[in-house]
């Protein structure tokens, strides 16, 4: 396989360092003198805020090239394991920007924006019946956001029944994202760290020891991090039930089971959607995502205020007179515009396409699993659906060779690396998620590219240690980032 | 100089002529370079095992549990601009706190450097 | 189907190399009872039938020319010049980044980004962005408490804020359970917050609206007299983060926290969202923080490049010690944000505030002119107030509304409170209200009364 070559990035100053003064790019109707007369001068900046003074065409350049020294979507093959970097149809763009649907103010009569609220009635309604839950709150702007927003009504749940003092311990497997612990602190509640089985499923052997009267809840992901599926949760759910506990799904991996399984069939309580990896709105570069939450019809009463319902008459209302809601996750109706792109993709595909999506998504990652246990380390052997890990654990005793620079040197070939180091309890984890819009050809360039690797890794380590070697900057110095904590530009004059 | 130091099965010295905690070079080894280092406040009382601050590399945050118990009676402030001094001197600039014991009796807890290296080897297998 | 590559002989090739018959049996590892049976697959819609149904959907709404409503939703413009770089590819359709020799264009970005909001604010750090305002005003009253060493155990929050933000900010705190609120209320006939006397040592932090929610601007530099005394943290949201171009930066005023909300200027107010928190706080607070933070550095040749940086503060490698689970910012938003701005300078930021600024005034006066319509406070404003109208306001808002005005945001709500608020409204006007806008509103109010 041949490595890239980039076209003409060029070394890019801070846009601050471009600045000329004099020049402007903007387009605004003209100059007012700004009628300060009852406005105290104690209450007005002294000293103008130091921004860029540049004209459009600088700008536009500026951030064009910015552009150039990002790897996208658009470019190539992206298989961030437990990421879902699928491709973002440009018809969800196109949709998004129609005025109708988006230049609305909260401030406007419900009478006004029927519009807005059916699209988000109607997203709710299709999430439910993709998860089987009996209504989903679209509030939260992100996964984690969603984990917190789950988690809050878990505990006024517990909190109605008069267990809030007692019931705090939540259950996560050691597989689990950081984020679980993290919002369940959050939440004020305490994490318990439960060990996956040699096989890397949850058993409900390593649960029970927790089964008491102080369980809140046990934080699932399905298919866990190791793209495994889960199969003991129902069994593991009745037992938590039973314990008076709940069962909180993260759906980071949705996109594997969607069209598959419903989680609340088999006995999840809630669970959040990502919409920025199962249903394909752009990850931005890190967000904004969407992390809507599913619950079963007990929770139904917790949900964040305003509920979106519709009268006899058809018409959508938003119902804020909701005692026993958490409250609002959100100031209005959460990523409204990542909602939209969602419910376009949702649509286009019908839950026919959205099943296949599945099945291919499955197909793609276990083609690749197939062809890389070949030349890679796979600690778990257990079938996996929609990503596999491996390790490097061989690799690294054999040529010192590690995960990260294979990481590195994947740059060279214009492949975005798999995500590294996650899970935890892989040794130097390589976690492959190719998803379903990689074609056949994608797959295997990838395959030659790791193999080529591994040779070099055997014939000439020193090339894979110090890659990258075609990127515009070569690997940086993360320590020295961290002591210098240079965070801002600073005029030196 | 070390030889009179005496350890923790959580890799913090303690030299009880200058009342000095800070980080064995074993640990730093394992740690990496250090970016940050948050220490205790002066005046604050600790008890042995509690925890005494974190010592920071780019991807891991590890906890300085407090030697023995007593009152922090200064810090050194050298970490806060260099906190590369723990990897180049664990033992000598790279030191953490003063304490002030406030019972004596602790110290034979703690190992010496003898056990100390063999509890390290161990530690490695 | 348009987005799945793999033909019939792809998959059947596939099958092979994995050793299995069928892609059903690739799903073997799911207990057959997990499985859900007897769905009804709908089938999918192209994409003329696609456009058609959200057309359809937007005919169902109705879009407003002129809106004399903000409360945290400010309609400004947004130049074409920003939303093409927002839609590049290379930027919507990138992960976060976490290969930065890969991400340079997203990261360095973001640094700028940092350094705009940094100025603005006048506090030297800045972090990557949070979700939006009220979210982030959470944030800061959670970091305040940690920067307390989790030992204060009380928070005092204005009233006067935004009522959206607080009820995202109670869900938090009630949530996270270790932390009391105690809303101070606000004066009846200023609009200011009250502040007390002094604090107690449990105060963790003093939070106020800047301005407020009735547009008023706070006297800052009195909360940070107290607090400063106290060594609690004086924390400050701003609805709209452009006002911030013409009034006294947050930090000058001695403020520890300053958030606000950035997505007016980054074209994404529509419906409220997507936002974007802006975030920055004083230098020895930044290990408080949380989200992400990007900082510069150089790579083995000397050649500069930026990384996330400080991420032992986050959730992926500090778990339950993180100082917040949030794992994205709003990066595009940001982005969006940052373009905008860098195309403004501080010139044009100068410009639109002049404009919110006089169309405020001019709206003011000419509504007052007209016979019962009286302001309710006295304190200062920028370029939102609020104004009591006679009769009932819902049927005023509803006649405007059917001539394509959206007058400000009824504030019945509070009318619990004190019952001026029967009848009050707030109003607040960007630099795409024009003057004939405002004739324009002037002229359907005289005729809704008959004046």
């Amino acid at each position: 396989m041949s490595e890239i070559k980039s076209g003409m990035l060029r070394k890019e100053p801070l846009i601050f360092e471009k600045s000329q003064p004099g020049r402007e790019g903007f387009s605004l109707p003209p100059a007012e003198v700004p009628r300060l007369d009852k406005l105290p001068d104690s209450y007005l900046r002294k000293e103008q805020p130091t921004l860029p003074a540049l004209s459009e065409v600088e700008v536009i350049r500026h951030y064009t090239r910015l552009s150039h020294w990002n790897h996208c979507i658009e470019l190539g093959t992206y298989p961030l394991g437990s990421c879902t970097m699928k491709y973002n149809p440009k018809i969800n763009e196109k949709i998004a920007e129609i005025r109708g649907l988006t230049s609305l103010h909260p401030a406007q009569s419900q009478d006004d924006i029927q519009g807005a609220l059916e699209l988000m009635y109607i997203l709710e309604k299709e999430l439910c019946t993709l998860s089987g839950f009996s209504r989903v709150t679209l509030q939260p702007s992100a996964g984690a956001n969603g984990e917190f927003t789950g988690l809050s009504i878990i505990q006024k749940a517990i909190n109605e029944k008069g267990e809030a003092q007692n019931r705090k311990k939540v259950l996560i497997p050691d597989s689990a994202h950081g984020t679980n612990p993290a919002s369940v602190v959050l939440n004020g509640f305490k994490p318990v760290e439960i060990k996956s089985g040699p096989d890397g499923y949850l058993e409900l052997e390593s649960i029970k020891p927790h089964l008491d009267s102080q369980l809140a809840a046990i934080m699932v992901t399905n298919p866990n991090t190791l793209g495994i599926y889960e199969r003991n949760l129902r069994e593991i759910s009745k037992a938590v039930h039973k314990a008076g506990g709940y069962v909180y799904m993260d759906g980071a991996n949705f996109n594997a089971i969607m069209g598959v399984v419903k989680p609340a069939d088999i006995g999840v309580d809630t669970m959040h959607f990502n919409l920025h990896k199962t249903f394909s709105t752009p990850h931005g570069g890190g967000g904004p995502g969407a992390g809507p939450v599913g619950v079963v019809k007990a929770l139904e009463p917790y949900l964040p205020v305003p509920v979106i319902e519709k009268n006899e008459q058809g018409n959508y209302f938003l119902d804020i007179y909701r005692p026993l809601s958490i409250g609002k996750v959100h100031p209005f109706f959460g990523n409204y515009a990542v909602l939209v792109r969602a419910l376009v993709y949702i649509l286009e595909n019908g839950s026919r396409g959205l099943a296949e999506v599945t099945k291919r998504a499955v197909l793609n990652a276990r083609y690749l699993r197939a062809r890389l246990s070949k030349i890679l380390d796979i600690p778990y052997k257990t079938n996996t659906l929609h990503e596999a890990v491996f390790s490097d654990r061989k690799l690294k005793k054999e040529t010192g060779v590690t995960t990260m620079d294979v990481a590195k040197r994947l740059l060279d070939f214009g492949v975005h690396p798999p995500t590294v180091y996650f899970p935890l309890i892989v040794s130097g984890a390589f976690m492959v998620e190719p998803t379903e819009t990689e074609s056949l050809q994608d797959l295997d360039a990838f395959v030659d590219i790791v193999s080529q690797i591994i040779s070099e890794a055997k014939s000439d380590p020193d090339k894979v240690k110090t890659a990258p070697h075609n990127t515009g900057v070569g690997r940086l110095d993360e320590t020295y980032a961290a002591r210098s904590k240079i965070l801002r530009w600073k005029n030196k004059k | 100089m070390q030889k009179n130091y005496i350890f923790t099965k959580s890799h913090e010295w303690f030299d009880p002529q200058t009342n000095k905690v800070g980080i064995t070079a074993f640990a730093i080894e394992h740690i990496g370079d250090v970016v940050e280092v948050e220490l205790p406040e002066e005046d604050e009382e600790i008890d042995k095992g509690d925890e005494a601050g974190t010592i920071e590399s780019v991807k891991t945050a590890s906890e300085i549990f407090c030697p023995v118990s007593g009152t922090i009676v200064e810090i050194n402030e050298e970490l806060e601009d260099s906190p590369e001094l723990l990897n180049e001197s664990p033992f000598d600039k790279g030191w953490l706190f003063k304490i002030e014991p406030s019972d004596a009796g602790e110290f034979s807890e703690l190992m010496n450097i003898d056990e100390y290296s063999k509890f390290c080897a161990e530690e490695e297998d | 189907m348009r987005y799945l590559p793999q033909s019939e002989f792809d998959i059947e090739k596939m099958l092979k190399e994995i050793g299995v018959d069928s892609i059903e049996e690739l799903f073997a590892s799911i207990p057959k009872e997990d499985k859900s049976t007897g769905v009804k697959l709908e089938k999918g819609r192209d994409e003329l039938h696609l456009c058609r149904y959200f057309h359809s959907l937007a005919t169902k709404n109705k879009v407003k020319d002129i809106i004399l409503a903000g409360g945290g939703v400010y309609p400004h413009n947004f130049p074409a010049a920003a939303g093409s770089i927002v839609s590049r590819p290379e930027f919507a359709t990138a992960y976060t980044p976490y290969q930065p020799e890969v991400s340079q264009g997203t990261l360095q970005a973001i640094f700028e980004f940092q350094t705009i909001v940094s100025e603005l604010m006048q506090l030297e750090v800045a972090n990557a962005s949070m979700y939006d305002a009220g979210s982030a005003l959470g944030e800061a009253l959670l970091m305040a408490y940690r920067a307390n060493r989790e030992k204060r155990k009380k928070v005092l929050v204005s009233k006067a804020i935004s009522p959206d933000y607080l009820q995202v900010v109670k869900t938090m705190l009630q949530s996270f359970g270790d932390i009391e609120i105690e809303y101070l209320p606000w004066d009846s006939k200023t609009g200011k917050t009250i502040l007390p006397e002094s604090l107690d040592k449990n105060v963790a932090a003093v939070a106020l609206g800047y301005p407020n929610y009735f547009g008023v601007i706070e006297d800052i530099t009195q909360m940070t007299a107290l607090t400063s005394t106290k060594k609690a943290l004086a924390i400050t949201v701003s609805q709209d983060a452009a006002v911030l171009g013409m009034l006294e930066a947050p930090g000058n005023l001695g403020v520890d926290i300053a958030v606000a909300e950035g997505m007016s200027l980054a074209g994404t107010w529509g419906m409220g969202g997507p936002g974007v928190g802006l975030m920055a706080t004083r230098k020895k607070y930044t290990k408080k923080m949380p989200g992400r933070i990007v900082g510069q550095t150089k790579d083995e040749e000397g050649n500069s490049g930026y990384v996330l940086t400080l991420a032992t503060r986050e959730q992926h490698i500090r778990r339950e010690k993180a100082t917040s689970n949030i794992c994205t910012n709003q990066a595009l938003v940001a982005l969006a944000f940052t373009v905008h701005l860098s195309l403004l300078g501080s010139r044009g930021l100068t410009r639109i505030n002049a404009l919110m600024r006089n169309r405020a005034l001019e709206l003011y006066e000419e509504l007052l002119a007209i016979k019962g319509v009286e302001p309710v406070f006295t304190g200062p404003f920028f370029s939102e107030f609020v104004l009591s109208f006679p009769g009932n306001t819902d049927e005023l808002r509803k006649f405007m509304a059917a001539h394509g005005i959206v007058l400000g945001i009824n504030l019945k709500k509070y009318s619990d409170v004190d019952s001026v608020f029967d009848n009050a409204i707030v109003l607040s006007t960007t630099e795409l209200v024009e003057t004939q806008d405002i004739e324009k509103t002037i002229k359907l109010i005289r005729q809704f009364y008959q004046d």
